[in-house]
């Protein structure tokens, strides 16, 4: 029998939602010792499935129909009390952001602690130990300072270390990990992953693996599930379904991942359109009498050039000033040391006035759809304002607007809208738009697929290439994602802590990395040995 | 519309709405009802309420139509309120606008200035004005708007320094716009639904400011306003309550219309915030 067996499971949402229900008559079995990915795109009831296992479905969302039967026995008939005994004893979980799993005012030790002093009678003396001893078994480093210090003294992967601690104190049969890695970084991504399916061996433990990340799905699932609009569509054998997909959602899921092996490099000429020369930037904290004064060179003597026509990507992870050289190129900060020169004028010598005037050689597209349009102005306002500020008349700034929607892949009917009105995809194709309204000499668009659903994020990076091609755009494309640039980028550079610490054509950084901050990079890429069987964006969704 | 239907939604936020159309009916219609000077001497004083069919809400102690000084005293009190709130809340949204935007030292500077208005208790402040500038209906409505602004530039300027790093507003700085174009036309629209909604607040009590004043006959004694007449019947409190409570009760009526209207639009800009 197995150890988890969701059985025709039906939740329901409240009245006046977008979809009467959140899970249709989802069937999962999950056995002891095993890895089951769930995977989907928002919205697709993956968290809602892990919710209900653990009994805590939002308000208002009640399960209609159907089991969930955990040894042996109906979690959704239980009384509170006795489904109480079982969540952190029996049932671990483990959430996306531990910054905000973890309670700020209480250190990492007592917080672990606290399950020993819920479920069993264990001795203040005994819980410290069990407390060391699971903080070494999560390897953090030096688990006496961890325990003793609070959530925000430690790194994103360390607290998501200490979140899997917390969630493995009282050895579960069955644990749940919702996200997990999502907010960490790649190489730290690799390294929890890494942490997870080793715990996973030695204890024996069922998990249940909640991600939209195939490359995830590749390197540690034993079964695969994988769920759209709140229902299964294919389950199946890690192998086979990474491998000989059968569902067309599925299909156009694989398709959507960018394979790790760049495409033909595109011929350039030689002339240089921006040049940036030792660009610093620093960031300083002042203290009161030189008390915890603090410097942070987020950009520091950076020298990079973008021929005319080709796709300089940054690749780094957080913290490694990648977004911080974007905001100076546009000057929305103020590098203090450095030149960058677009078409040999030197953007740094203008003065305010000038640089307003100036503003269309060099454009921006920006990360978050949902916070880089103003929600109180119809899209086609916001297309049409760049040319307007710019003493566009009216009627033709709208008209221009009108012939960007098209090209851009949207219905020109959507003009009189309101950002709201559109979906993430739909939004970042409007941040386009309003860049390219500008005519800009270089498209800087920084993270701009990385808040999308992978199978959006395809068909994003498809319309950036077509319009690389069709208006010999000049691009900085910042990313985090090493897949992505390998599919847009003619040239990369790779930055850690401020500084390049590699930099050349695609293909030849692909194929030989010469840095070892770029091979560790390349080594913590999800799924590297998964080869995605259907050609990238070959198969798209209904 | 949907906005409506929202509004339309709360029972109390309807009662609000009614009772604060009746009171600008009354206000409109005073002209017509009591076409003659409300100040003027109509009967003989102190008649109570319904004891003469002519004035059914009875006279003052100088004779006047209690009825007719609350029908003009409408006109008054609503005028002062909208005028106040309209000076306070453009005070307000300037300075709070300039000191989120721009932070630092403009910040620093405008802050203290605010705080400065902020530690002085506005209805001394408020005194003091009207005892230096004289206490026509003016002046002192111009007064209830200077001593009254403090509290929505802070808010103003809180929702400011919230929307200022988003990056809708760092799109227009990259397309080129002027400061003043992406305070007033980009952000500032994002930023006034708390501050209307406040609004309403201030014009609360920007009447209370007044009818207070009047009370103590230091506002225009050459309006009828309901303060004047609280402020007349306080000499026969004991026994012909009436005079002073009947504006009273148009005070407290006006002022929580007011006040429901505002709570009804906060609850229907801000639908999330009333389900939980």
């Amino acid at each position: 029998m197995s150890l988890l067996s969701i059985e025709g499971l039906t939740v329901a949402l409240p009245k006046g939602g977008d979809r009467p229900h959140a899970l249709r008559d989802v069937t999962l079995e999950l056995n002891e010792n095993e890895i089951l990915c769930v995977v989907g795109e928002s919205g697709s009831g993956k968290s809602m499935t892990a919710s209900a296992v653990m009994g805590l479905l939002p308000e208002g969302v009640l399960a209609e129909s159907g089991r969930i039967l955990f040894e042996g026995r109906d979690l959704l008939v239980l009384p509170e009390p006795e489904l109480r005994k079982l969540r952190g004893a029996r049932l671990g979980m483990v959430f996306q952001e531990p910054m905000t799993a973890l309670n700020p005012l209480r250190t990492i030790g007592s917080q672990i602690a606290e399950m020993f002093r819920v479920h069993t009678q264990l001795s203040a003396h005994e819980r410290d130990a069990r407390v060391l001893a699971l903080l070494e078994q999560v390897r953090i480093p030096d688990p006496a300072a961890a325990a003793k210090a609070f959530p925000h003294e430690l790194s994103g992967g360390q607290r998501q270390r200490a979140m899997i601690a917390m969630a493995l104190a009282l050895e579960p049969k069955l644990l749940i990990c919702d996200e997990p890695t999502t907010a960490l970084d790649v190489t730290t991504q690799a390294q929890i992953l890494e942490l997870i399916r080793d715990l996973q061996r030695r204890t024996g433990t069922a998990v249940l693996f909640i991600t939209h990340d195939f490359g995830v799905v590749a390197d540690i699932a034993d079964r695969v599930a994988v769920m759209r609009h709140g229902e299964v569509v294919e389950q199946g054998p890690a192998a086979e379904v990474l491998n000989h997909p059968r569902h067309p959602y599925t299909r156009a899921l694989v398709a959507a991942v960018p394979p790790l092996t760049p495409p033909a490099a595109q011929p350039l000429g030689g002339e240089t359109v921006l040049r940036i020369e030792h660009l610093t930037k620093t960031y300083r904290k002042a203290g009161l009498f030189g008390r915890n004064r603090r410097v942070t060179h987020a950009v520091r003597d950076v020298t990079l050039s973008l021929p005319r026509g080709g796709t300089l990507g940054i690749v780094g992870e957080s913290g490694s000033g990648k977004s911080t050289l974007a905001r100076c190129l546009v000057r929305l900060l103020d590098p203090e040391a450095g030149s960058i020169h677009i078409d040999g004028q030197d953007r740094l010598a203008l003065t305010k006035t000038e640089l307003r005037r100036d503003a269309r050689r060099i454009q921006m597209v920006f990360q978050d759809p949902y916070a880089s349009l103003n929600p109180r102005r119809k899209v086609g306002e916001l297309v049409a304002q760049g040319p307007m500020v710019h003493g566009t008349p009216r009627a033709e700034a709208m008209a221009q607007a009108r012939e960007l929607f098209e090209l851009v892949g949207l219905d020109p009917r959507g003009l009189d809208r309101f950002p709201h009105e559109f979906s993430g995809g739909q939004r970042q194709r409007i941040g386009l738009a309003r860049a390219l309204a500008m005519k800009p000499e270089v498209l800087v668009a920084d993270e701009p697929v990385s808040a999308l659903d992978v199978s959006v994020q395809a068909q994003v990076l498809k319309l950036l290439a077509e319009l690389r091609t069709r208006l010999g755009l000049s691009m900085v494309f910042i990313t985090h994602d090493l897949r992505v640039a390998a599919q847009l980028c003619d040239r990369i550079a790779v930055m850690r802590q401020g500084e390049v610490v590699e930099e050349g054509a695609t293909a030849e950084i692909f194929a030989n990395p010469r840095h070892e901050y770029t091979r560790a990079l390349f080594a913590a890429v999800p799924g590297q040995g998964w080869t995605p069987p259907v050609a990238f964006g070959a198969e798209e969704m209904a | 519309m949907a906005l409506l239907q929202r509004y339309l939604r709360s029972p109390a936020a309807v009662i609000g709405l009614v009772l604060l159309l009746l009171v600008i009916a009354m206000a409109i219609s005073a002209p017509w009802v009591f076409p003659r000077d409300p100040l003027s001497l109509a009967g003989r004083p102190l008649q109570w309420p319904g004891a003469n069919p002519n004035f059914w809400l009875g006279t003052d102690n100088t004779g006047r139509n209690i009825a007719a000084q609350i029908f003009h005293g409408a006109r008054v009190s609503l005028l002062i309120g909208l005028v106040a709130t309209a000076i306070s809340i453009g005070i307000g949204i300037v300075v709070g606008a300039l000191a989120g935007f721009y932070g630092g030292w403009v910040d620093d500077v405008l802050m203290r200035i605010t705080e400065a208005f902020q530690t002085l208790p506005n209805f001394i402040l408020l005194l003091v004005l009207v005892a230096v500038f004289g206490s026509d209906i003016q002046t002192v409505t111009i007064a209830i708007g200077l001593v009254s602004w403090p509290p929505s530039a802070r808010l103003t300027r809180a929702e400011f320094m919230s929307l200022r790093s988003r990056e809708f507003v760092q799109a227009c700085r990259v397309l080129g716009m002027r400061d003043a174009r992406i305070i007033f036309r980009e952000i500032l629209p994002n930023a006034l639904p708390p501050v209307i909604v406040y609004a309403s607040v201030i014009m609360a009590v920007a009447i209370l400011l007044e009818s207070s004043l009047a009370f103590l006959n230091l506002s225009d004694p050459n309006v009828p306003s309901w303060g004047n007449l609280i402020g007349a019947g306080r000499g026969v409190l004991r026994v012909q309550w009436y005079v002073s409570a009947i504006p009273g009760v148009a005070i407290l009526l006006t002022v929580l219309a007011v006040s429901l209207v505002g709570q009804g639009l906060n609850d229907a800009l801000n639908p999330r915030l009333k389900s939980r």
